[in-house]
């Protein structure tokens, strides 16, 4: 079974790779490379698999969920240019690429306890795009 | 490796009548979809891409190169027709949303070498909404 819990936050960010010259991360992002930033309202569906425990009917308590999810991922980046403030985007391109792959890594730690195991992360940049990723290994 | 995927729109119009049935059989089998006259909806395309992020890009997919081959292939290629008269691949198959389906998934497939002409990213799903309640997906390995 999947239990999927939905989180939201917003950051401004600029698509640029510092090694690269600007009129180059000008012709790899568009306007996206602008360098004073912009801004996404970011919603992250973090999706677990596992069977409900017989005792509880859960198969994680949805409270402990939220705790972990705002504390590696709503406090770290809401309300924050992600560039700037929230490392490692100081180093790599937070593109939702990117983006996804750090939160799953992230969460993954405390997310790893059976019965309940990660399954997927999505992360929508905007209602038209949106990336899944589901690990190193898929 | 990460999926993505983006989303499009297009309005288009089509009548849902099989050429091999009787007047009859088409209204019993299609309802009010088969009225004479055809009806419209506002497809929702959604258009899944796997790839490998770049780690100087940061991207695993251009999604300027992905809007250009949807909006060439299918948005330009869609967007306010009349499907069963206009698009040569409706003359003799009906336009349902399966079949519409199948079509953007081939009409990609063809196009895709040439936009991506490297191993990644492949072209994963396509999910195509006729309504909000009516949805089809076409995952990589159909036979059509």
């Amino acid at each position: 079974m999947f239990i999927t819990r939905k989180i939201e936050f917003s950051a401004s960010h600029v698509c640029a790779n510092p090694a690269l010259p600007e009129e180059e991360n000008r012709r790899l992002f568009g306007d996206a490379a602008n360098p004073y930033g912009h801004g996404h309202n970011y919603v992250v569906e973090v999706t677990l698999e596992g069977d409900p425990d017989p005792v509880n009917g859960m198969v994680l308590d949805l409270k402990e969920l939220k705790t972990i999810l705002n504390r590696e991922v709503v406090d770290r980046f809401d309300h924050r240019f992600l560039n700037k403030e929230v490392p490692p985007f100081d180093r790599i391109v937070p593109t939702v690429e990117n983006i996804a792959i750090e939160i799953w890594n992230r969460i993954l730690p405390s997310l790893s306890r059976p019965p309940a195991k990660l399954h997927s992360v999505r992360v929508y940049e905007t209602p038209d795009l949106y990336v899944d990723y589901f690990g190193e290994a898929a | 490796m990460i999926r993505v995927t983006r989303r499009y729109e297009f309005s288009a119009s089509h009548r849902l009548h099989a050429p091999g049935l009787t007047d009859e059989e088409n209204h019993r089998l299609y309802g009010k979809c088969n009225n004479p006259f055809g009806h419209g909806h506002n497809y929702v395309l959604e258009v899944s891409v796997r790839g490998v992020v770049d780690p100087q890009s940061g991207r695993a997919v251009d999604p300027a190169a992905l809007d250009q081959l949807v909006h060439d292939k299918v948005v330009r290629a869609f967007n306010h027709k009349n499907l069963n008269e206009q698009i040569e691949a409706f003359e003799h198959v009906v336009p349902t949303s399966e079949n519409l389906g199948l079509l953007i998934h081939k009409r990609l497939e063809q196009g895709w070498t040439g936009m991506f002409p490297g191993p990644w990213p492949r072209l994963e799903k396509v999910r195509i909404a006729e309504t909000p309640r009516n949805i089809f997906e076409v995952n990589g390995n159909h036979e059509s």
